[in-house]
């Protein structure tokens, strides 16, 4: 039994609701519920059951999917209620079975996934005006419990039964995955005294305790559980919002399906390519075409009209889908290559004209879920270095971002090559610790942030170099060399160290929640996850429902 | 009302060294009244001003442990019992077999022992709770002073329980203590723990159907905990296997007097129509036995459960007669169960550690098909053609492997739908409990006995069969 991809189908990440095996959502006006109901036969490999509400990747997929579609598809939704579909269990978290039988790369890449769901999540609540509510209508443990933490309030059944658990210390030897830890105490504030009592008593905490210790925000008997949940939800539907204007008819996400060739995914507008001998890839986005700026012009309500697709929207979702398939299925590839084409001038007055209209509900959702890709891009572990290798290259504003966000990025030294800043690289598109990419890249000068803000004007290769966005900058006679050289160094490089050496060096400044719980899974999780003491062969997660017990190397590191 | 030590030493019967331990008289004094509190409660109703001859447990002496007497229940003296030993104790199973047993609680497996004994101990007062409006329409006194009998014997199970939460599990064990308290029955909101015990047991032949099967869980549970390396928890259980034969005895002589009442009226019947003499049916009696004996099966625990290999590997519960087994690791071996694949019954092997629920199941199992044997030649001898039978133990099952799926009595697979189809031939009905209740009028005459069940064939503790069991006039 192995989960490595290997040896099986690639994960592909499109689904929608006809398609769901785990999840159900029923729409009542302000309110959605969301309804899980893993099915246990239906896990995305072979050789494990997902019993009791446990969740695998393709149970996330699916998570991810609601998240996103609520925002985009139902904007009259206020307040959405996670609950389960199944009696006496809300959920038991990541399936342990899996766990145990996939490999190292499984492991991380699905924690780091879940944990981009759960941001999702909080990201809806925070800024699209939805809020998230978990109805705890059973036991709830692991990642049950820290898909909960995520929702903006945690509603217990208190039935003597039903409880909130971080099994994971206790019980596997490993950490909570999806940021439990940091929610419990940063995000709840749960005294910290406390939260090492619950997070190393596996049977969780029940009722009234639960409640005390603030690991819930209220416990309603069994008999009463829905109906009061209901009036909690109602309340909520109903709070005083500052809702965005434009009319409020949701926008259906359709499919963006690639051409599959060989080595190969082409979208509409963004082609992943790779070649597995250099173990590189390279990921080229298409900026707007002039239709496309002219229609963003308009302003917010032909923008809403465009739906998906809209350039600004569709773009970013095959971005999205090309970056997630490339973690999953395409290991080795330990460098990407990231290219633009189009027209720089055209991006940026593609940029004015949609930050002009993001008053525009959907508008705003656009800009969201550009910044949560972009998001997704600073988070993946693979090198990745920005090329503005032709004249037709348009590393502009929010493609811009694709450079900034990059470890490198080279520049070709020709006259008709453009570089430009715009409004979006001022704060619209953040990084999951806050800051705009534009100010971590020039942290030693704030002053210079300000200063390139007045200006937002297209740059040659020179004042780009100048203006400290080029990394290196590099005439037509050195370009080819010089790009291999580094290209093949790079690749021959430690991942591991690397992708070490990549977190620490991309999130310049201060620290949040959000940074914390990546910071610290990266930095923890993914080191306990492949210690004796989790992962050997008498490691207390390889050994779950096993005959055997776990032994410990006792040894503190 | 308890008010010192002292009065608390006179009241509870105990070979612990109660009246020297000044943390277990504390935690006792507080729990004491809520205990009373909650039997005044939820006790057998009505007859707490009634003489009852009971058994008392005053001391674990040859002649202590069964003092037979007339006593209110409410009066009863409940103790506190561990089995003498004379040996220095071991643990008996898991990867520390052999070594010496613990008399404290080992931090590593705090959780799980609190969370078996605590799980054991909320079926104690479960079952008080299912049976407490019994005494209103018992069959005779005898069966009357039965049922208070186990009454308060589930009550000191409680007790006992209560005692290595209070002793050995600090704070954490008093606030479990008082939470046993709490839930109730078939309560929604307070549920007891166990399916079994949340069901309705609101006449006869579910009582002694109870008692033969569902306390016979309790036996093989407990006798799976005597053989616990957590040393007063074995002895604590071993103490209470003796007063539970009890139990289990009422009922499979029970359902045994039922079989033979009923086999006579089917012979007297010109139809052979037992119920149209005012008796319980076989078909009746059939369904009742499938319905007790499966979800007493539920009671075991899932088929294929790491809680079971764990409980096992850490030597907090052994098998049945553990002693009688040359190997304690049961690290290599597998067992082979029926399991639900594509659709299909097939076979699977599943590590002998991991299927520890299902290998104490099977003692259970073979345990119940010697009651049932016992039955069948009950209805020969009445010269009775009808046979019953065990269902299969996939049948009706409300927790592991095969909860999921539908079965026949006889444990072919088959769809929800046939299974719903034909529910009322296989499990009790409302309208069979309708039936019932029509036909349990009580019985208070000394040695008269109810039209549906025939007399025991002796008495208790040497008492003749018309013995005063139950003191009813004032
Ligand atoms: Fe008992
Ligand atoms: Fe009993």
């Amino acid at each position: 039994m192995d989960a490595s991809p290997q040896q099986h189908p690639p994960v592909e990440f499109e689904t929608d609701p006809s398609r769901y095996r785990h999840w159900q959502v029923q729409y009542d006006g302000a309110i959605a519920k969301v309804l899980m109901r893993v099915d246990a036969a239906a896990g995305l490999r072979p050789g494990y059951e997902l019993k009791l509400n446990s969740y695998d990747l393709g149970v996330d997929i699916e998570l991810a999917d609601v998240v996103r579609r609520l925002r985009f598809e139902h904007p009259e939704v206020r307040t959405v209620v996670v609950t389960s579909g199944h009696d006496n269990v809300f959920c038991a978290g990541a399936n342990i079975f899996m766990l145990g039988s996939s490999t190292h790369a499984w492991k991380v890449n699905f924690c780091k996934f879940t944990n981009e769901t759960r941001c999702e999540i909080e990201d809806a609540t925070a800024n699209s005006d939805q809020m998230y509510v978990a109805a705890l209508n059973g036991t709830c443990a692991g990642g049950g419990y820290e898909l909960a933490l995520a929702c903006a309030e945690i509603y217990l059944q208190d039935d003597g039964n039903s409880a909130v658990s971080l099994p994971e210390v206790p019980l596997l030897g490993v950490l909570p995955g999806t940021g439990g830890l940091t929610r419990v105490v940063d995000k709840r504030k749960v005294r910290r005294d406390r939260a090492d009592i619950f997070c190393t008593t596996a049977e969780g905490v029940r009722g009234k305790r639960a409640l005390q210790w603030g690991l819930v925000d209220a416990v309603f008997s069994r008999s009463r559980f829905e109906q009061e949940v209901a009036k909690k939800a109602k309340a909520s539907a109903e709070r005083k919002v500052d809702l965005k204007p434009g009319e409020r008819v949701g926008v259906k996400l359709g499919p963006i399906t690639p051409d599959r060739g060989e080595n190969r995914r082409s979208y509409r507008h963004v082609t992943l390519s790779w070649d597995p001998a250099a173990r590189t890839a390279t990921i080229t986005v298409k900026g707007p075409s002039e239709g496309d700026v002219k229609l963003v012009e308009q302003g917010g309500a032909a923008i809403h009209a465009a739906g998906d697709q809209l350039w600004a929207l569709r773009a970013m979702r095959e971005l999205d889908d090309a970056l997630l398939w490339l973690r999953f299925n395409l290991l080795d590839t330990g460098l990407v290559l990231l290219r633009t084409e189009g027209d720089a001038a055209r991006v940026i007055a593609h940029d004015r004209a949609l930050f002009a209209a993001r008053d525009h509900w959907f508008a705003n959702e656009v800009l969201l879920h550009m910044a949560r890709v972009l998001r997704r891009l600073d988070l993946t572990s693979r090198s990745f270095f920005a090329l503005g290798d032709a004249t037709d290259s348009a590393f502009a504003g929010c493609l811009l971002e694709l450079a900034l966000a990059a470890d490198r990025f080279y520049l070709l030294d020709d006259e008709d090559v453009r570089v430009g800043l715009g409004p979006l690289n001022f704060g619209a598109l953040p990084m999951s610790h806050g800051p705009s990419r534009l100010s971590v890249r020039l942290a030693a000068d704030p002053n210079k942030v300000q200063e390139l803000r007045e200006q937002q004007e297209l740059m040659g290769p020179e004042d780009a170099d100048d203006a400290g966005l080029v990394t290196v900058r590099l005439d037509k006679i050195d370009w080819d060399d010089d790009t291999r050289v580094a290209i093949e160094e790079r690749a021959s490089m430690s991942p591991d160290a690397l992708t070490g050496m990549e977190a620490n060096l991309r999130f310049v400044g201060a620290e949040n929640d959000t940074s914390k719980i990546f910071a610290r899974l990266s930095a923890w999780q993914n080191w306990i996850f492949i210690r004796p003491n989790a992962t050997g062969p008498e490691g207390a997660l390889s050994l779950y429902g096993k005959p055997q017990r776990p032994h410990f190397d006792l040894n503190r590191v | 009302m308890v008010s010192n030590t002292v009065d608390l030493n006179a009241k509870i019967p105990n070979n612990v060294g109660l009246s020297d331990d000044v943390k277990l008289q504390r935690a006792l004094e507080k729990w004491l009244p809520s205990y009373l509190e909650w039997w005044n409660d939820m006790g057998p109703s009505d007859f707490a001003q009634k003489n009852v001859y009971l058994r008392t447990a005053v001391s674990v002496d040859n002649d202590g442990w069964a003092h037979y007497d007339y006593v209110k229940m409410p009066d009863y003296r409940w103790g506190i019992f561990l089995n003498p030993r004379q040996e220095e104790s071991l643990i008996r199973c898991g990867d520390d077999a052999g070594k010496a047993a613990w008399h404290e609680v080992p931090g590593e497996h705090r959780n799980a022992l609190r969370r078996i004994i605590v799980t054991q101990a909320d079926t104690e007062p479960a079952s008080v709770e299912q049976q407490r409006l019994l005494g209103h329409t018992a069959p005779s006194l005898y069966d009357m002073r039965n049922l208070f009998q186990v009454n308060v014997e589930e009550g000191r199970h409680l007790w006992a329980m209560v005692y290595l939460l209070h002793k050995y599990f600090g704070r954490d064990g008093r606030d479990e203590a008082d939470m046993l308290l709490e839930r109730r029955s078939g309560d929604p909101d307070k549920p007891r723990i166990l399916g079994a015990f949340n069901q309705p047991c609101d006449h006869w032949l579910s009582f002694f159907a109870f008692t033969m099967f569902t306390d016979r869980d309790g036996k093989y549970q407990l006798a799976a905990l005597a053989q616990s390396g957590f040393d007063p928890l074995a002895r604590t259980t071993e103490f209470m296997l003796t007063e539970e034969a009890h139990h289990l005895f009422v009922g499979e002589t029970g359902m045994d007097r039922i079989v033979k009442r009923s086999a006579e009226l089917q012979r007297l019947d010109p139809n052979g129509d037992v119920r149209n003499q005012g008796g319980i049916d076989f078909d009746l009696i059939q369904r009742t036995i499938n319905y007790w004996y499966t979800y007493s099966l539920d009671l075991f625990g899932g088929e294929i459960s790491s809680n079971a290999a764990d409980f096992f590997a850490t030597g907090l519960k052994g098998r049945y007669r553990e002693d009688k087994y040359e190997e304690h690791r049961a690290l290599g071996g597998t067992y082979r169960l029926p399991v639900v694949e594509d659709g299909r019954l097939s076979e699977r092997d599943v590590p002998m550690r991991n299927a520890m629920n299902e290998v104490l199941r099977d003692a259970y199992v073979h345990d119940c098909e010697r009651a049932l044997r016992k039955w069948n030649r009950t209805l020969e001898e009445a010269g009775s053609p009808t046979r019953l039978a065990l269902p299969s133990r996939r049948f009706h099952r409300h927790q592991g492997i095969y909860a999921d799926h539908a079965f026949d009595p006889t444990g072919n697979l088959i769809t929800k739908d046939q299974f719903e189809q034909r529910r009322h031939e296989w499990v009790l009905t409302p309208s069979d409990n309708d039936y019932l209740l029509s036909i349990m009028k009580a019985s208070h005459e000394p040695g008269k006995f109810a039209n549906w069940i025939a007399p025991p064939t002796r008495g208790i503790e040497g008492q003749p069969i018309d013995f005063e069991y139950v003191q009813l006039r004032d």
